[in-house]
């Protein structure tokens, strides 16, 4: 099959290139033909080949590249389900309009005896016409029956045809050969064949509109990807589709607009509505150097930003792509139940089988009659649809509402794990606080300056990666300060950073660093313990063996971090605060938030441990960090959830993804894992009861006491309902209350 | 006539248990890279797929069936998945380090694959 590729390529810097990248993707295996536009950056491929290998081909010749995509995909989809369900509706009304008068005059009784030879002709020529209805509104479950079982496999659609299949031959036999059976058992079963076909037609259609619904949350956000872009091209703005945009072009972005690809804003400046993304209401202000997210929509301001990821790179697409991914996936309940589905539709087919042969031999009048009616109706009222359905429906509607406040739920497993939690772990920095530390006050030590202990700190700063550096570089910088050159410079985890110079040794880090070098620090001992007081966290800067001064620096508390934690504690989690600051400092903030259980002054390399020891009192126990400092307390926990704004967030380190950076979102994962188990729970159970009561009233196990057996008619509208019933309660999902509403 | 009807009851019983869970369908033995699976009727179409461990394999499924069972392939044992839009050609690449018999399934197991990594 020959399919046709359209790839962005990056770093085409001369007509020269064009040849380089299209030899390389000539040379790939399958590839018919490739050609390179130098003007858009493109490359049009076609061939029988994965586009994997395209664009491996084109890195390895050293450019950069990417797919190209039409987004038309929904609107396809869209047509050819309601082309789909249209199909259904016709096929169930056609199905229904020969059915219904058949089983009225037949009820009325105006329909003729088949013992008469006028009767067998009306007979032969209504199972004529219910033949070519059963071909035109049922002749999708005959194929389907029928491929399934040259593939060894069977499903419902070999219980439909099996079932309204009989019905119609043995009501061909019996109109042809009348007396072959006893007098009472001569009933033929036109209508309720064609009728059983209409219901389920009908309730397929049925079905499908509510499963439509189902991924509604999914559609919306496929839906926020923009279909064009504004690009500046050689000074000049062009609206273009978005699957022409290249990597490094820049665009513009008008009040209003949505923000077409990933990039970073080169000029201007705005605030831009990211809860589309990260379900946080605020607005987020954006100037030059911030990154801007595919999705969201510019609000006041028009800026320029260059584009940094598109395609299926795009933050939007990757979130596409893990909602998708999770929504297919399954929480062990509902692999148990893959195993009985397995195994189900040939079971149901042995018990048919056995129905027949029961009331053939044992049934003392109208055997025959008796046998075909139950097995027809076992066959019509077993409905493995409802059990393979309810699962993967919960899901695919409880992952996509989580998606919609904010939150990515990895897989079925995370969804499941969310929702047996009983203790959650919070880092400090950057999940309780806002993670962006500003310096609050210096206090030089005796013989120094507030300026030389900032330009000190700030020298030995350069070179560290720790939350802290940036606000005392900050500081700085906003003094103007010159900072030295550090050399033999080196960090002590969980202490601080040690470096020369000016040929002294110099060090700033925490009190047990200025321990180790043995540093006098009484001099300032009050007024660091007045500074841990108000849960600041003291940084203690020395030369040359003498103390120089401390450096307070604050991380405020996220605004709704004490609302969040009340509620966390009010569903009955026990919550703890693990961080690797300062006692006091921890438990000041502790307090301010609400938080009884603090973990302090642990080493990163120690926070995994620390979940174990919880871990190992058994708890269940999720961690809530960052993603990238916390990965291995992440990994060991059993639910990691990384918290980001926005586009810094790091998708794939977590179990579950808190896209807007606030603590309901810890929240909103409980709740929607929870009430998705919930649902699983009662759809599994009602399709198991209906089931298992429906197949043996279906057997007529209740006849021989009560004499009551089941029309397979009103079978056929059982089992068409039960899966509609199914999908709606899924639905139901979809109206639930976030943390914060509730 | 009841003897005779006992008897093709019984040997439908049996027929049943032997041709859904202990004969398996002819399988497919496959060198290229790309294999296109037909999804329509209920079936995957070649299934089972035979391929050799260690080859580079891309499975481009091209499905024909309108009817939402059709809509997903999961690959539960590496968590793969694909929504299959209706009139086109969606391509999952495979991994084959590992030997084994992989099933790959609709959302409700319906629609059943066997690959085969020998």
């Amino acid at each position: 099959m020959t399919k046709k590729a359209r790839l962005s390529i990056n770093g085409l810097s001369c007509a020269g290139c064009v040849n380089t990248v299209e030899t390389a993707l000539r040379g790939v295996a399958g590839v018919e033909q490739a050609s390179v536009n130098f003007a858009e950056h493109t490359a049009f491929v076609e061939g029988d080949v994965a586009v994997e290998q395209l664009l491996d081909a084109v890195k390895k010749a050293g450019y950069e590249a990417a797919e190209l995509k039409d987004e038309s995909d929904t609107e396809q989809k869209q047509a050819a389900e309601f082309a789909h369900y249209k199909q259904l509706l016709k096929q169930a009304i056609v199905a229904g309009a020969v059915g219904a008068p058949l089983f009225v005059l037949g009820m009325g009784g105006f329909l003729p005896e088949l013992s008469t030879a006028s009767g067998q002709l009306v007979w032969f020529g209504i199972g004529l016409v219910t033949l070519f209805v059963m071909v035109y509104s049922g002749r999708h479950f005959f194929k389907g029956a029928w491929h399934s079982f040259l593939a060894h496999n069977a499903n419902m659609d070999t219980l439909i045809a099996l079932g309204t299949g009989t019905a119609w031959i043995y009501s061909l036999i019996i109109t042809i050969a009348p007396d072959t059976v006893p007098k009472l058992a001569q009933h033929a079963y036109y209508e309720a064949a064609v009728i059983i076909i209409a219901l389920i037609n009908f309730g397929s259609a049925l079905e499908m509109r509510a499963r439509g619904k189902t991924s509604e949350a999914i559609q919306r956000l496929i839906q926020l990807q923009p279909k064009t872009a504004r690009v500046v091209r050689d000074g000049k703005e062009l609206d273009i589709a978005i699957g022409q945009v290249g990597l490094g072009e820049t665009l513009r972005v008008r009040p209003g607009e949505r923000i077409a690809v990933d990039g970073e804003v080169i000029d201007g400046h705005s605030s831009v509505d990211e809860s589309m993304l990260t379900g946080e209401p605020m607005h987020v202000e954006k100037q030059q150097g911030d990154e801007v997210a595919a999705g969201t929509i510019n609000v006041s301001g028009t800026f320029l930003f260059r584009s940094k990821r598109i395609g299926a790179e795009t933050m939007l697409a990757q979130i596409i792509q893990l909602v998708r991914q999770a929504q297919s996936s399954k929480p062990a309940i509902g692999r148990i139940v893959d195993k009985v589905a397995a195994v189900f539709v040939p079971t149901v087919l042995l018990i048919a089988i056995v129905t027949f042969l029961v009331w053939f031999n044992f049934s003392e009048n109208d055997s025959i009659s008796l046998a075909i009616v139950t097995t027809m109706t076992v066959l019509i009222i077993a409905c493995p649809c409802a059990l393979g359905l309810a699962t993967p429906i919960s899901i695919m509607v409880g992952v996509g509402k989580a998606a919609e406040l904010g939150v990515l739920i990895r897989n079925g497993e995370a969804l499941q794990g969310a929702a047996k939690l009983t203790t959650i772990v919070l880092d400090k920095t950057g999940t309780i606080t806002k993670g962006q530390p500003t310096v609050t006050s210096l206090d030089a030590a005796d013989g120094a300056t507030e300026e030389q202990l900032l330009q000190l700190a700030a020298s030995l700063e350069q070179g560290s990666e720790h939350p802290l550096a940036s606000s005392i570089l900050k500081a700085a910088h906003e003094r103007e300060l010159n900072l030295f050159e550090v050399e033999a410079f080196h960090a002590v985890s969980g202490k601080g950073v040690v470096g020369t110079i000016n040929g002294e040794q110099a060090l700033l880090g925490n009190s047990k660093l200025m321990s180790e070098y043995s540093i006098d620090v009484s001099s300032l001992d009050v007024r660091s313990e007045q500074l841990l007081q108000q849960a600041q966290t003291v940084v203690y800067l020395a030369q040359a063996g003498k103390l120089i001064g401390i450096v307070a620096v604050s991380d405020p508390v996220k605004e709704d971090s004490r609302k969040a934690i009340k509620s966390l504690i009010k569903l009955g989690l026990k919550v703890v605060m693990l961080t690797g600051d300062n006692h006091k400092t921890a438990q000041a903030v502790a307090n301010s938030v609400g938080i009884k259980h603090v973990i302090s002054e642990v080493l990163p390399e120690d926070k995994e441990n620390q979940i174990r020891k919880l871990q190992e009192n058994n708890e269940v126990v999720a961690m809530v960090g960052d993603g990238i400092n916390d990965a291995p307390a992440l990994a060991r926990a059993n639910i990691g959830f990384a918290i980001g704004t926005g586009t810094d967030v790091a998708i794939e380190s977590a179990d579950i993804t808190l896209m807007g950076g606030s603590l309901y979102g810890v929240i909103d994962a409980i709740t929607v894992s929870k009430a998705t188990i919930r649902n699983i729970k009662q759809n599994l159970f009602g399709a198991f009861i209906y089931n298992s009561l429906g197949i043996p009233i279906a057997a007529g196990v209740l006849y021989p006491v009560f004499a009551v057996l089941l029309n397979p008619m009103i079978a056929g509208a059982a089992m068409a309902m039960s899966s509609v019933t199914v999908v709606l309660n899924a639905n139901r999902l979809r109206v639930m209350k976030s943390g914060r509403e509730q | 006539m009841i003897l005779v009807t006992n008897i093709i009851g019984l040997l439908l019983f049996f027929f049943v248990i032997w041709w859904f869970w202990f004969s398996t369908p002819r399988v497919q033995k496959v060198d290229s890279k790309i294999i296109d699976v037909l999804v329509d009727n209920g079936v995957y179409t070649p299934s089972p797929i035979e391929v050799k461990q260690g080859q580079e394999l891309t499975l481009r499924f091209f499905r024909k069936d309108a009817s939402p069972c059709a809509e997903k392939v999961i690959f539960e044992n590496w968590n793969l998945s694909a929504d299959l839009p209706v009139e086109q050609a969606t391509e999952i690449k495979i991994p084959t380090e590992e030997k084994g018999e992989f099933i790959f399934t609709c959302q409700m197991q319906m629609y059943r694959g066997i690959l085969k990594v020998i």
